[in-house]
């Protein structure tokens, strides 16, 4: 039923092919890219080279292929979409599913914490939350130092975990009032059981928009940071999304078109892409829907 | 109704308190304001070092200095920015009213077209202007403000100007550079593409707010009812069914406000228009704690006045929550 309602969403099974042949693509990179992340196209001089047939999208200022940099780009940042996005889905769930269950002083308290986090702005808790973990010295052998890209998997994770959680705790809600959570405690299930194997996969629809969602918030959340300076330096040989299109805001007056259009192309079709695919899969799995039918 | 109000009221200051402590410790460790001090002012003697900590109450103990700070705040006694030793308070006059008016002209613009095209949208549900609005209101979501904005730029500004001999909007600032006084066309020139830029993510979500609310409205009874009273459609629609349909949106409307900062931030930075968003990354960039306090609290502050002004006009708008 929820398969069939997904796959009736033709912009969403589009966007499935579109981020399967991108996976497909960035995972072969050796031998999908044409150059490799730093080499230059031609001898110099090379640099601001438009689109042409050794170079599909053009050279940056040193050179080097946009198009291979992409590939490369998009590697790192899919990694850290989907590697964030796990993260946050797993403490968010069972965050959400506690809250939701158990109510109470822990409900209320969670709840605090992420009004007043989703209500600010999201640059400034990401900037302010992003130094205070760099500067506290017992965080840093989990995190890595502040411009890597681990460190920013974790920034995201933490900041991902709060609208899963709030996600999860609305359908717990919802559902503990429902016969079979009654009956399960009638014989006497643990709530720790009744949690893992009740709540948490009757919440799997919702957990898996969140999860759609999260990847999105991590991938802009990045290019953000990067655009703002702030962004991973992806170490030797290599660059992510956000720094490319970081790279765009220099590009944009002196008119090297390729080097902001690309790269800001690319982000969007992701995000766009993902989106569609978070909505198809709300509705393909709202319960509402499924009792109407 | 007024002991809603004033319990309401009475929980704000609290919030207001502890909020503004969280920040002034992230603030302490995040930005750690007195070497950033040290750092821009590399030959100061330890005496001033030692009265820029009095003032700005960064003393060992957080709790200590927060209110040292706090007190300091409060009557007027604010500390000179780090850099340059500016007055605060005019630096953030400034910004704080070049933003109210991008912010406000985008609002405006965005709430009018975003509420025109849900109701479009509505009127018809699955029709082709439905399907229309509401993929060209998804696409808006997905685009994060800075792209919007760099290829806005790169159109109109840089190769309008390539293409047709000159720019059709100005990249950057309120005015030209040597200009003085108010000249409120050129102004509005200036305004146009970061104004856009916020406005584009407003119209898309509030086109998509009123379509769902709208579309809950219109299958309800009453709208039937008013329909066999033989009112006009038109009446209809926007008696019975715009003024409901509105309730829920007003909540969320405060809610969004801290993406409508977001956004603002991100827009003001590229065009380099001298608002809250260019204070804030100047500001943090520097460490310059004294400058980052005062714009804190101001937006802890408009964030607690919009849930407050939100909670009370639903209450206001929906006669079965005043009457609990």
């Amino acid at each position: 039923m929820a398969f069939r309602r997904f796959v009736s969403h033709k912009a969403a099974v589009i966007s499935c092919v579109i981020l399967g042949l991108l996976t497909l693509l960035v995972v072969f990179a050796p031998f999908t890219a044409r150059y490799g992340v730093n080499e230059s196209v031609q001898v110099p001089p090379n640099s601001f080279l438009t689109p042409r047939a050794n170079a599909w999208l053009g050279t940056d200022d040193i050179g080097r292929d946009l198009y291979s940099r992409l590939v490369y780009g998009v590697r790192v940042s899919l990694i850290i979409g989907l590697l964030s996005a796990l993260i946050s889905v797993t403490i968010g769930s069972l965050v959400g599913a506690v809250a939701g269950f158990r109510g109470g002083k822990f409900d209320d308290i969670m709840m605090r914490i992420t009004d007043l986090f989703l209500a600010f702005p999201f640059l400034v808790t990401l900037l302010i939350v992003r130094n205070v973990l760099g500067a506290i010295p017992w965080i840093k052998p989990i995190t890595g130092e502040m411009n890597s890209i681990r460190f920013i998997i974790l920034l995201f994770s933490i900041f991902g975990w709060m609208g899963v959680a709030r996600i999860v705790r609305g359908q717990v809600l919802s559902l503990k009032e429902r016969e079979y959570i009654e009956a399960a405690r009638a014989v006497g299930a643990s709530r720790r059981y009744i949690i893992r194997r009740h709540l948490l996969p009757n919440s799997i629809g919702p957990i898996m928009v969140a999860l759609t969602f999260s990847v999105v918030g991590a991938i802009t959340g990045e290019s953000t940071l990067a655009f703002f300076g702030y962004g991973p330096q992806a170490g030797d040989g290599a660059t992510s999304l956000g720094n490319l299109v970081g790279a765009a805001k220099g590009a944009v007056q002196t008119g090297f078109w390729w080097l902001a259009v690309f790269p800001c192309l690319m982000l969007v079709i992701i995000a766009l892409s993902v989106n569609f695919i978070g909505d198809a899969l709300r509705d393909a799995t709202d319960t509402q829907l499924d009792r109407g039918n | 109704m007024i002991r809603y109000i004033l319990r309401r009221l009475a929980w704000a200051l609290p919030t207001m308190l502890i909020v503004t402590f969280l920040v002034y410790v992230a603030l302490r460790i995040g930005t750690n304001p007195v070497e950033s001090y040290k750092r821009s002012n590399p030959r100061v003697t330890p005496e001033k070092i030692q009265q820029y900590i009095d003032i700005n109450g960064l003393n060992p103990n957080y709790v200590l200095g927060y209110f040292r700070w706090l007190n300091n705040f409060l009557t007027g006694n604010w500390p000179r920015s780090i850099k340059g030793s500016r007055e605060v308070w005019p630096a953030l006059k400034d910004a704080m009213a070049n933003t109210l008016r991008l912010g406000i002209a985008a609002t405006v613009v965005g709430v009018f077209f975003g509420l025109i095209f849900g109701l479009l949208a509505s009127l018809r549900p699955g029709g082709r202007r439905d399907i229309a609005i509401n993929t060209g209101a998804f696409v808006g979501i997905s685009i994060p403000p800075y792209i919007s904005a760099i290829l806005l730029q790169l159109l109109f500004a840089v190769y309008w100007q390539r293409w047709f001999g000159s720019s059709l909007f100005p990249t950057s600032g309120v005015y030209p550079a040597g200009h003085t006084g108010f000249d409120l066309f050129l102004m509005l020139k200036f305004m146009a593409l970061p104004t856009i830029v916020v406005a584009i993510q407003i119209i898309a979500t509030y086109s998509r707010y009123l379509r769902a609310s709208l579309l809950d409205v219109l299958n309800s009874d009453y709208m039937r009812t008013a329909r066999s009273k033989g009112i006009s459609e038109r009446r209809v629609l926007i008696h019975h069914g715009m003024r409901n349909a509105l309730i829920p949106i007003v909540t969320v409307a405060a809610i969004d406000f801290g993406s409508i900062v977001g956004g603002l931030i991100i827009s003001e930075n590229i065009f380099s228009y001298p608002g809250m968003g260019l204070y804030f990354l100047k500001s943090f960039g520097d460490g310059d704690f004294p400058l980052l306090m005062p714009w804190m609290v101001i937006i802890v502050a408009s964030i607690l006045i919009f849930n407050l002004v939100a909670d009370l006009s639903y209450a206001w708008l929906d006669p079965r929550i005043r009457r609990e």
